[in-house]
Order: structure tokens, then C-alpha cells, then sequence
């Protein structure tokens, strides 16, 4: 989907990628690169190689150096992904609390597995480890949102809501 | 007594007003006008005052260590990436209250001579970053930050970086190959940051919670700091309390406080959720050894068990445990230790950077045979391979991942054994929904 447009951020975007530059010394802006790639999965909801190949362009990297970058980090989606992508936590703790109940019946509601994403492009369910949130478990994570002490009621009703 | 949590609750805390009516920034003012970046020093020395991101080493003398070359810059940043299943105190602290980190980065800045600060959190709590940099923003206007802090001639900028979802950019050499926008895979030592770190400059690295406790340091004096704890353990600690309690969260104590009064206080964790019995305690995140009952309360000498570096490490890893990060991960009877050390096992089988062999390979092959076990195929040479692959990673990798992996499934078999071996025994049993075993004759059997 992203290759058929022309990747470049909105000016307003541009304006705080030279701001995060100049957090750090001259010719030190490779630093950058996480912050930038979270701007641009926030952009364009998944890091493809078009995507990645911009964000190289913006702090004069190799290609390569953004992607060896990209993929070693979880948050960022290599593949593309739905409007929501429901981020849970599978570490103990979490599980202590019925978390793995929880997040079979959320799987099983959306009818996909871990990692799929629904028909309707709607949801991706992804499992991920420990959210630093283990007293307030089970837990998953839709973008900067935190969504606590889930259960399979809580699920059903989060689920409406991003449907509508 | 509290030191980072006294206001906490208060109100509209989250704003620099409401945060110096209630004495916010006195320590700024203090250390900056009328004290040198040494007295500083000296000061967090004196408190005995502890890395609170789970080593425990020595603040002030990490922070003596730093190199001082002329024309070189020096930097400071704080190790926000609170990554360590069961703990997550950074978190709430800086959600929280977040002037209490901000005043803390000023004055331990200022004490290492550093213009340009950096908190590295980790990428999911972006939320987070933003109630950071909101909070920033508001000392800058303040004067408090950025050129000419106070009419002082001392300058800092701070910044707060984003990661990018990797629990091993805790390592703090790892912190800062990405902070430098690298994968992050950890350094070899030496040099230490302290000499090489930041772009090949001074560095020091610090948590969250150490850099919030300098403040009171310098407003009471390190002195004071150091009557609160027992010996070696000084001061107060955070403490995330997750699991089968009636209250999970997270709590500040003095050092020195029993485990039990902590468990079972009505001031803490409100004991056991109804019902239940305590079966076993992870005390300090899921790298530390797993507890039964029995030893987390008391010793094996018979003395109670005391929330301090020391009393908890009473016994070492054959009796004892670590009070590391203070992430306390408390279990009751409907707990299956098997399945727990599985997904610890997972996590750092996912979380280790691939860079050394033991804990790229071993923590693979200790998340297979869990697995395995887990789910009604283990064999009987299972107990004895996972003992093996742990001995072969500890000690043996650039960083602390691998012991980090090998000790949690380390201590579930030397205190648990026998569960192990009912799973690889009884398969049929073990893999239906709900079934633990219980233990004839331990304290939580039903």
C-alpha cells in the first residue's frame, strides 16, 4: 500500500524530525533512528522498505542500517498491520492473573491467532513480553494506550468500542 | 517513611506548581547555589545509596569513576527501559510524579559536570515520554532548565529518547548502542561507560529510582539517608508487587522491613487474595531465584527473612535470592511452577540479542524443553538437561542476560523439583486446564 504513494512526512513532521537531529552532537544523528522510525510507523502504520529506505535518506544512513535497526526492535511491524494493533502481555505475571485465558478468548473472538490480522483489516493481535504493568495484569497495548486488569468481559467491551 | 512516594498522591502533582509547594526544585536551588559538583558527590556517597535498577553497586562511587578529560563532554542517562518481568515501579513513579525524576536528573547532572542529559525509556511507555517532556518543558520555563540554570552559569539540556522494544537496552552498555540509534547489543568491558560510553565519552547510567532519591539526599544530607535501612542497605526502596495479593502494586519501604510484615501487612500487600495460601515468591524480578514459602519468610538459620540486599541473599542461591530490581511476583497454590518458569524461560529466549552462543542457543534450548515439559512431553532426562544448559550460560556471555536466563529455571528445579518430575511423570494429569500439583505435607497443599 505505502509504494504506491509518494513516502514523505507532513511539514509539521519534518519540523520535529530536524528537532530530535539537533538533540544530539554534530554527525551524531544516526541517534535519531528510533525516535524517527516511531514517527514513521505512527505515519504510515508499518516500517516497510520504502518507508525504511526514506528514513535512511532523512539521516544519512545505508539502507541497511535502518533495517538491521528495525528489525532487531519489537515494536516495530515489518509486515503490514490492522487499524489496531492489540499488543498483549504474555510474561508471568501477567499470566498469574488469567491472562492466558483472557487473551485466548480475545483470539478467539477476533477468529485470527497471534501475529494474523482480521479480514475487515480492522484488528492485528500480537503477544508480546512483559509491558512493565505486572500489578495492574493482565494487560495488552493498542499504541500508547494501556488497557489493565483485563477480563474477558473488559475484552468484549474494548472491542465493541474500537469497532464502532 | 517516604521519599519519592510522600506526595505522590497528591493532586495536580504532575505540575510544577503543585510539585514546589510541596518542595519540589529546593534541591536544585541547593546543590546549584550553594554547594560545588563535588559536595554533591560526596553527599550521594555518604547516603550509601544503592543502583536501584537491580545491581545494587554503589551510586556515589559509580559516579567517582567518571572520567574527567578536559574539553571532553560528560553525560548522564538514565536507565528508564524498566523492562524485568514483575517490576514496574519506574513506571508508576514517573507517570506519577514526574518533576521528582526531573529534579533528580538536574541535580546529578550538575554533580557530574554534564550539559546534556538523556532519559532512555522504553518505547511502550511513550505515554509516559510525553508526561516527561510536558514536565521538562515546564522547568525550562521555570528557568530550572536549559542556559544559565538559576542566573548559575551551568547549562542542561535534557532530552527523552525513545526505545524501541528490547528488554536487553536495560544492560546499560546496550542502552547506549541504541541510544546511539545501533541495535542493542551489549559491549564488551572494559572500557566501562564511565570512560568510553556515550559516543565514546564519560558516561555514567543510572535508574530511574536512584537518580529520584537524589533530591532528599541533598535537601536532608547523605548522613540522614544513611540512618534509614539496615547496614549496608540504606534508605527506601520501590517496591512492584504483582501476583496473588489482595493489593498488587507498588509500595515504598524502608529497608529492613520483614517479608512478612510486607505479605501480610494491612499496609502493604493485605496478604494472600481470600482463600489462599502462599506457595513461593519471585523477590526481585524474574531473574532472581524462586522462592517457596517457607524460605522467603525466614531464613534457613530461623531468622526472619528481611527486605534488604543481605537478608534476602542469606543462604545464596541455595537458600536465598536477590532483591534486585524489587520486582516481588507473589504466588499462591493455584500456581504451576512449570508453566511459570516457561514463560520466563520464553522471555529470554526472545529477549537475548543473539551476540553470544550460551544464551543465544541456551535459552533456546531451555524455552524448548520447558515447553516440552509443559505441555506432557518431557522425558526424564529433561530435569537434568535444563540444569545443564543453565550451568553452560551462566557466567559465560558478555553481559548478564545469560545468568539472568539461567537462574530463574535454575531455582524453580532446585525448589520444585518434584513438580517437574510430576509433569514429566504424570503428562495426562499435569496438561489438563487448571491442574497443579500439590506438594504432600508443604504448608500451601490443599
Amino acid at each position: 500500500m505505502t509504494n504506491t504513494q509518494t513516502i514523505q512526512f507532513p511539514a509539521s513532521t519534518l519540523d520535529k524530525v530536524h528537532e530530535i537531529i539537533n538533540r544530539y552532537p554534530e554527525g551524531k544523528q544516526k541517534s535519531a533512528l528510533l525516535p524517527i522510525l516511531h514517527l514513521a510507523q505512527a505515519e504510515w502504520k508499518w516500517c516497510s522498505p520504502e518507508v525504511m529506505d526514506y528514513v535512511a535518506g532523512l539521516l544519512k544512513l545505508s539502507p541497511v542500517e535502518v533495517y538491521e535497526v528495525a528489525s532487531f526492535y519489537t515494536m516495530f511491524h515489518l509486515e503490514p498491520v490492522g487499524n489496531h494493533v492489540i499488543e498483549y502481555c504474555r510474561t508471568g505475571p501477567c499470566c498469574l492473573m488469567g491472562g492466558v485465558e483472557v487473551y485466548d478468548h480475545l483470539k478467539a473472538k477476533l477468529g485470527i491467532n497471534t501475529g494474523e490480522t482480521t479480514a475487515d483489516g480492522k484488528f492485528t493481535v500480537k503477544e508480546v513480553e512483559c509491558l512493565a504493568a505486572c500489578g495492574w495484569g493482565p494487560v495488552f497495548q493498542i499504541r500508547e494506550q494501556f488497557y489493565m486488569n483485563l477480563t474477558t468481559q473488559k475484552v468484549d467491551e474494548i472491542l465493541e468500542e474500537l469497532s464502532k | 517513611m517516604k521519599i519519592l512516594t510522600e506526595h505522590i498522591d497528591v493532586q495536580g502533582i504532575e505540575t510544577i506548581d503543585v510539585f514546589r509547594k510541596h518542595g519540589g526544585y529546593a534541591a536544585v536551588e541547593k546543590a546549584i547555589k550553594k554547594m560545588t559538583p563535588d559536595e554533591v558527590t560526596e553527599e550521594v556517597k555518604k547516603s550509601g545509596l544503592r543502583g536501584r535498577g537491580g545491581a545494587g553497586f554503589p551510586m556515589g562511587m559509580k559516579w567517582s569513576f567518571l572520567a574527567k578529560p578536559e574539553g571532553v563532554p560528560r553525560y548522564l542517562v538514565c536507565n528508564a527501559d524498566e523492562s524485568e518481568p514483575g517490576t514496574f515501579k519506574d513506571h508508576y513513579l514517573m507517570m506519577k510524579s514526574p518533576h521528582t525524576l526531573i529534579e533528580g536528573m538536574i541535580v546529578s547532572s550538575y554533580a557530574l559536570g554534564a550539559n546534556t542529559s538523556y532519559i532512555y525509556i522504553r518505547g511502550e511507555l511513550m505515554y509516559v515520554a510525553t508526561i516527561l517532556e510536558k514536565a521538562i518543558q515546564e522547568a525550562k520555563d521555570k528557568g530550572l532548565l536549559g542556559k544559565n540554570i538559576l542566573g548559575s552559569g551551568y547549562d542542561l539540556e535534557l532530552y527523552v529518547q525513545l526505545g524501541g522494544g528490547a528488554y536487553i537496552c536495560g544492560e546499560e552498555t546496550a542502552l547506549l548502542e541504541s541510544l546511539e540509534g545501533k541495535r542493542g547489543n551489549p559491549r564488551n568491558k572494559p572500557p566501562f561507560p564511565a570512560v568510553k560510553g556515550l559516543w565514546q565519552c564519560p558516561t555514567v547510567v543510572n535508574n530511574v529510582e536512584s537518580i529520584a532519591a537524589t533530591p532528599w539526599i541533598i535537601n536532608n544530607g547523605g548522613d540522614e539517608y544513611a540512618k534509614i535501612g539496615i547496614g549496608r542497605s540504606t534508605g527506601t526502596k520501590l517496591i512492584s508487587v504483582s501476583g496473588h495479593v489482595r493489593k498488587p502494586g507498588v509500595y515504598e519501604l524502608s529497608l529492613g522491613l520483614s517479608v512478612e510484615d510486607f505479605i501480610y501487612g494491612d499496609e502493604w500487600c493485605g496478604g494472600i487474595r481470600d482463600g489462599h495460601k502462599l506457595k513461593a515468591v519471585v523477590a526481585g524480578g524474574s531473574s532472581v531465584p524462586i522462592l517457596p514459602a517457607e524460605l522467603i519468610l525466614k531464613t534457613t538459620n530461623g531468622e526472619n527473612r528481611l527486605m534488604t540486599y543481605e537478608s534476602l541473599s542469606d543462604g545464596g542461591f541455595a537458600t536465598g535470592t536477590m532483591l534486585g530490581s524489587g520486582g516481588f511476583v507473589v504466588m499462591d497454590e493455584t500456581t504451576c511452577i512449570v508453566h511459570n518458569t516457561l514463560t520466563f524461560g520464553r522471555f529470554y529466549h526472545h529477549e537475548s540479542c543473539g551476540q553470544c552462543s550460551p544464551c543465544r542457543e541456551g535459552t533456546g534450548w531451555m524455552d524448548k524443553v520447558l515447553y516440552r515439559i509443559e505441555h506432557g512431553n518431557g522425558r526424564q532426562e529433561d530435569i537434568d538437561l535444563l540444569v545443564d544448559v543453565a550451568k553452560k550460560i551462566e557466567g559465560n556471555t558478555i553481559c548478564p542476560l545469560g545468568d539472568a536466563a539461567a537462574w530463574p529455571v535454575a531455582a524453580a528445579i532446585r525448589h520444585f523439583r518434584d513438580e517437574f518430575e510430576w509433569h514429566i511423570n504424570h503428562p495426562e494429569k499435569a496438561t489438563q486446564k487448571g491442574a497443579v500439583f500439590m506438594r504432600e505435607g508443604a504448608s500451601w497443599s490443599l
